[in-house]
């Protein structure tokens, strides 16, 4: 904690201390350390099966941590499932796409508001006054993020038959729907031609702005990586290699070797 | 681009044009009975078969919310059926003597059949849906042989001194006067017939308006957002066995409640009436009729009641030829050649309207 002199002034919204998992013999994660700050946007990059996607799957609880401890907002997330981990303020997008195909974009995104506007069944099926002003308010505000994503053009489109980018784009407004206050973006430009990915690094810095989230995201284009992020965290075979500003990164040559080789 | 933006926003209104549809099906074809009923041109027959549709109708429904929009597959639907009709027989048998009209009597015992069936449903569901695959199927096919056998030994009777219950027949005695409710492998015998045609037809628009409001809800969408993609769905804070218990306890309580109307629909009722092969035929008017399409679920029950009626003059050849039929709609509509050339018909339609 003392190596933060920077930010001691706030408390971390993420801090994962010691983190580990073993897949029977083969350790996928080890001696994690790092920390998300409020409004930051921070880069978690490595080679090809460094353990990226995995320390996502743990921090949202997909995977239960063998070593460590993750704190979000505070408080030890041990024992904690998937769902609550996104009640709490996590959301998600996957690397390879994750979308409901048979339900339209705009209903995608509306699944994203099931917690923060909840209403009973019962409600639904009387169709009671509080059915109208819940839908109303969530068709609102699912709208206001697919205008945002600039999806809105597409809202009655059936999910599976969108672009490939637009699927991408349609995921980050479904996780921002859940209202968190951690955005974790796993490879969010993949397949994206260079003018999209510029149009995407906005749409991540707007995101942060507006809703005022962190964001942690995984990337492999480096343009993007560096473009955006304020602090980077570089893993390679499961382990921390280096953690530091994209200059630091870009100059630091043990980062240098295990993208190169020796 | 915006000839195909309009061919896709039609997506959205399309799910309420079918809300609408099947809701002006039902009431057509209730008006159009009811004008030939009063005519008496409507053969003995086929008035018989009135309230048994309305009755599969509900329960293929609710097969089709927990297989077509919830994912799961349920091989017991005629169990959950078995236990609302049982019940129901028993809930009017029990009221006989203080409730005197039949429409009140036969609206609790609905009541009564839908709720232990969802709670039977409920029990089913708590070990079941925690887990991935098709356990579901399994354990509800299970589920109705169980039940039949439970039925087909259970004695059930009610005199001057209450109810009396008994799994074995030399036990079981009755004050004279007593009336036997439930009689083992016969079944319920000398039941009073208290439905009609038009609480079925009651029955379907509420099985509808449930269905269709729990689809277009925050439930609905849970529901099939846990179907299309589990993982994301859990990532976006839906708890998924939760989800699937609403759509399954929902979908037995329409079973229960289709089941009472069908057991009040007869004198007697016999427990191997709702064997595996009435959950099969249940899931096939499902399925013909299309996963999550209830309109459809509704016309393919309607004609595959009647088709073996009316193929009855075929004598020995009536099954053959209503499994040619079968393949033949199966084939049909999974012809996107034929399936294209049909839309594209309707489609000209609206375009020459608008």
């Amino acid at each position: 904690m003392a190596d933060n002199t920077d930010k001691n002034v706030k408390a971390p919204v993420l801090d994962v201390q010691d983190l580990g998992i073993d897949f029977g013999g083969l350790t996928a994660v080890n001696d994690l350390n790092m920390q998300v700050y409020d409004g930051e946007i921070v880069g978690l990059i490595g080679p090809n099966g460094a353990g990226k996607t995995t320390v996502f799957n743990l921090l949202t609880k997909v995977y239960k941590p063998t070593r460590g401890k993750i704190y979000f907002d505070g408080k030890d997330t041990a024992g904690k499932s998937v769902v609550d981990i996104n009640k709490a303020g996590i959301a998600r997008t996957f690397q390879n796409i994750r979308l409901f195909g048979n339900l339209t974009v705009l209903d995608n995104v509306k699944t994203g508001f099931h917690n923060v506007i909840p209403y009973s069944p019962i409600t639904a099926i009387l169709r009671l006054p509080k059915y109208f002003n819940s839908e109303k308010e969530i068709n609102e505000k699912a709208m206001d993020l697919l205008k945002i994503m600039e999806l809105d053009k597409y809202a009655d489109y059936k999910a599976s038959n969108l672009p490939y980018g637009a699927q991408r784009r349609l995921e980050i407004a479904r996780a921002l729907a859940t209202n968190p206050k951690l955005l974790l973006l796993d490879e969010p430009a993949a397949g994206m031609n260079p003018q999209e990915t510029a149009e995407l690094m906005d749409m991540i810095r707007f995101v942060r702005d507006h809703f005022k989230i962190a964001v942690l995201l995984i990337e492999h284009d480096m343009k993007l990586v560096m473009g955006i992020c304020e602090r980077i965290t570089v893993l390679n075979y499961g382990m921390m290699l280096a953690q530091g500003t994209p200059e630091e990164i870009q100059s630091n040559p043990e980062v240098i070797k295990a993208y190169l080789g020796d | 681009m915006k000839e195909k933006s309009s061919v896709f926003s039609r997506f959205g209104d399309k799910k309420n044009r079918g809300r609408l549809m099947s809701f002006a099906l039902v009431i057509i074809a209730y008006i159009a009975v009811e004008v030939l009923l009063k005519t008496g041109s409507l053969g003995s027959m086929f008035s018989s078969l009135l309230v048994p549709i309305t009755c599969y109708v509900v329960a293929a429904i609710g097969l089709n919310l927990n297989v077509g929009i919830s994912g799961e597959l349920n091989l017991g639907q005629a169990g959950f059926m078995s236990v609302g009709a049982f019940c129901g027989i028993c809930v009017s048998g029990i009221l006989a003597g203080s409730i005197t009209a039949g429409i009140p009597r036969l609206i609790i015992a609905i009541i009564c059949g839908a709720v232990l069936a969802a709670v039977f449903g409920f029990l089913i569901g708590i070990p079941v849906l925690k887990l991935q695959g098709d356990y579901l199927a399994i354990v509800t096919l299970a589920f109705g042989q169980i039940i039949k056998s439970i039925f087909m030994n259970a004695y059930i009777g009610i005199d001057t001194e209450g109810l009396h219950f008994s799994f074995v027949e030399s036990n079981f005695k009755l004050q004279p006067g007593g009336k036997m409710l439930l009689n083992g492998p016969m079944g319920a015998t000398g039941t009073q017939k208290i439905a009609n045609f038009t609480i079925g037809t009651v029955l379907v628009i509420v099985a509808l308006l449930v269905v269709y409001n729990l689809m277009f809800s925050r439930s609905g969408r849970a529901i099939m957002a846990a179907r299309d993609n589990r993982i994301a769905a859990e990532s976006v804070g839906i708890p998924i066995s939760r989800t699937k218990m609403l759509a399954f306890v929902t979908s037995a309580a329409l079973a229960g409640a289709a089941g009472a109307l069908y057991g009040l629909n007869y004198s007697t009722l016999v427990p191997n009436k709702f064997d595996f092969n009435t959950s099969i035929l249940i899931l096939v008017y499902v399925v013909l009729g299309g996963l999550g399409n209830m309109t459809g679920t509704i016309i393919s029950t309607v004609v595959l009641i009647l088709l073996p009626e009316l193929l009855r003059s075929l004598q020995d050849y009536r099954m053959l030829i209503y499994a040619v039929v079968l393949i033949l709609i199966m084939l049909v509509t999974n012809n996107e050649w034929l399936m294209t050339k049909w839309k594209s018909l309707f489609s000209g339609k609206a375009k020459g309207g608008a």
